[in-house]
């Protein structure tokens, strides 16, 4: 594993079993224990009904692209240009920031059916990328 | 829900040059606009009693001190971004309004190119951003940062939903560098065109470098009175007929929000309206927080000028230029005068309304809109009257 030179995720005790999960390449997201809404990104207390009984839910990482840019300018070196920013909506409702990979600016679409991808970056750190479904793996 | 209206005016309203290279502080650049604007209404800096610093970097402690303000009664910082400008209004007349305060002064501005850049992720930036620590955490180690990546994505979206193309978006780049041109402060004095908007490169796409506001050095201020006082000082006032702000849901998450080509000034501009009792073909310039050419485009959706969806359409054919149904930006907005977060539109609503737009001026202009966006998508609005 090179080492990594991009952005490492700050870890709040909200959000450590989400990175935890990650970890294990498990993909988890909060659910409200007292009415079942899912939330993401992890916090103490459910939008719906205010509760703080939260519970994680292991996911199976499937959703759709619901919409994505190509970065060219370059903001950060680490990250080469151009890159695919997403947000991908899971079967469960909630959505989030991601990059595609497997894929490219000409194959992206809205709607696109993604599964989740997980990029050991760091011996700590798990990033949950995503990739389109029935392509194949990356890195045979 | 008239409670506020033309219960305040803006009085008086300050301006520095706007440039790429100030040579001077941001607190230097911040209080020559507030002199300018406390001049300009005929006070003496002592006679100011509240202050709306900006959102960052400048404590209404720095203008008390080098203003030499004995009696600060009041100070808050709105800590919304872009649209922060227009909502220190709201704030404004809320303090007046309610006896805390006599005269308020609001100030915005930044050393946006000669100091911390927008890609150099400086501290300030980081000190504007409210929600940076989940940006930090969930979107940083994807490479998503900055705002033309933000705004990139909710453009997508909208292309998507109604159709919104990018030559739509050129549209507006044009129409504000058009207006920019009549400015004698206005940074962007090149004409510009379609084509060269389409050649442009490719920022985040589908925003390209013609579609995104300048970073420049500048600030600008105004002085809020009571409607009652201001009569009395140096100008013709500018009633603060209605104002309001509103919040997108999910306001720290853009992934998370229900839709992603609504924002805050949706539920803002329906309260602006209702206070000021007039409907938005009553207005008779528009200046609206232009980050990015769409942004302008989902505004006049959610302000009202056109249905959901229409927007893109609706900015074709010169009709939100000069001359044309809705004159929108007729000091070159942020895209093509100067980003000084926004202060600088409700400076031009003013002349406008006041009749010293010069060449830009909108003839017999009786009513204007000022709309502010920060943050991704927090919303303000403001119609003011002379």
């Amino acid at each position: 594993m090179t080492e990594h030179q991009k952005p490492l995720p700050p870890i709040s005790p909200d959000t450590k079993e989400f990175w935890e999960g990650l970890r294990r390449h498990q993909l988890l997201i909060q659910r409200c224990q007292d009415c079942g809404t899912y939330r993401h990104y992890p916090r103490p207390m459910c939008h719906n009904c205010n509760s703080m009984n939260g519970q994680w839910v292991k996911v199976r990482g499937r959703g759709k692209v619901y919409s994505w840019i190509v970065s060219h300018h370059t903001v950060h070196p680490a990250f080469p240009t151009p890159y695919l920013v997403a947000i991908v909506e899971l079967e469960e409702g909630v959505r989030m920031i991601t990059n595609l990979v497997d894929t490219s600016p000409d194959e992206v679409y809205i709607g696109m059916p993604v599964e989740v991808f997980f990029e050991d970056v760091t011996e700590e750190i798990t990033l949950p990328l995503f990739k389109p479904i029935d392509k194949g793996s990356r890195r045979t | 829900m008239n409670g506020l209206r033309d219960k305040a005016a803006i009085a008086g309203i300050g301006e520095t040059a706007y440039s790429r290279n100030s040579g001077v502080t941001y607190q230097a650049l911040l209080l020559q606009a507030a002199v300018r604007a406390i001049e300009d209404a005929g006070l003496t800096a002592k006679e100011i009693d509240a202050i709306i610093p900006p959102c960052f970097g400048a404590p209404a402690d720095t203008f008390a001190v080098n203003l030499g303000i004995p009696d600060l009664r009041y100070a808050a910082t709105l800590r919304i971004g872009g649209a922060a400008a227009v909502a220190s209004l709201q704030t404004a007349a809320m303090t007046i309004s309610s006896g805390v305060a006599k005269n308020v002064l609001c100030v915005t501005g930044w050393n946006g190119y000669s100091g911390a850049r927008i890609k150099g992720m400086g501290s300030i930036w980081d000190a504007t951003i409210t929600m940076m620590p989940i940006m930090r955490e969930f979107e940083h180690p994807f490479g998503f940062f900055i705002p033309v990546q933000w705004f990139a994505m909710m453009a997508r979206r909208h292309m998507y939903e109604y159709g919104t193309t990018s030559v739509q978006l050129g549209a507006v780049a044009v129409a504000m560098r058009k207006h920019a041109i009549l400015n004698d402060n206005a940074i962007m004095k090149k004409p510009i065109t379609i084509e060269d908007h389409a050649k442009s490169r490719m920022m985040a796409d589908p925003l390209r470098l013609l579609d995104c506001c300048l970073e420049s050095d500048g600030a600008a201020a105004v002085v809020v009175s009571s409607a009652e006082r201001a009569k009395d000082m140096r100008h013709r006032p500018a009633y603060i007929m209605g104002v309001g702000e509103g919040y997108p849901e999910s306001p720290d998450y853009l992934a998370a929000r229900p839709s992603l080509t609504e924002t805050g000034i949706k539920k803002a501009a329906p309260k602006a309206f209702a206070m000021a009792g007039i409907s938005p073909s009553d207005v008779d310039v528009a200046e609206i927080y232009d980050c990015f050419t769409w942004n302008v485009i989902c505004q006049i959706e959610d302000i009202g000028f056109c249905k959901k969806g229409e927007g893109g359409p609706f900015v074709e054919g010169g009709r939100i230029e000069l001359g044309g149904e809705l004159p929108v930006n007729t000091h070159g907005g942020l895209l093509s005068q100067a980003h000084v977060l926004g202060m600088n539109h409700i400076v031009e609503a003013v002349k406008q309304l006041r009749g010293t737009a010069g060449k830009a001026q909108v003839k017999d202009a009786e009513i204007a809109l000022v709309s502010g966006f920060g943050d991704i998508g927090d919303g303000s609005a403001a119609i003011l009257r002379r």
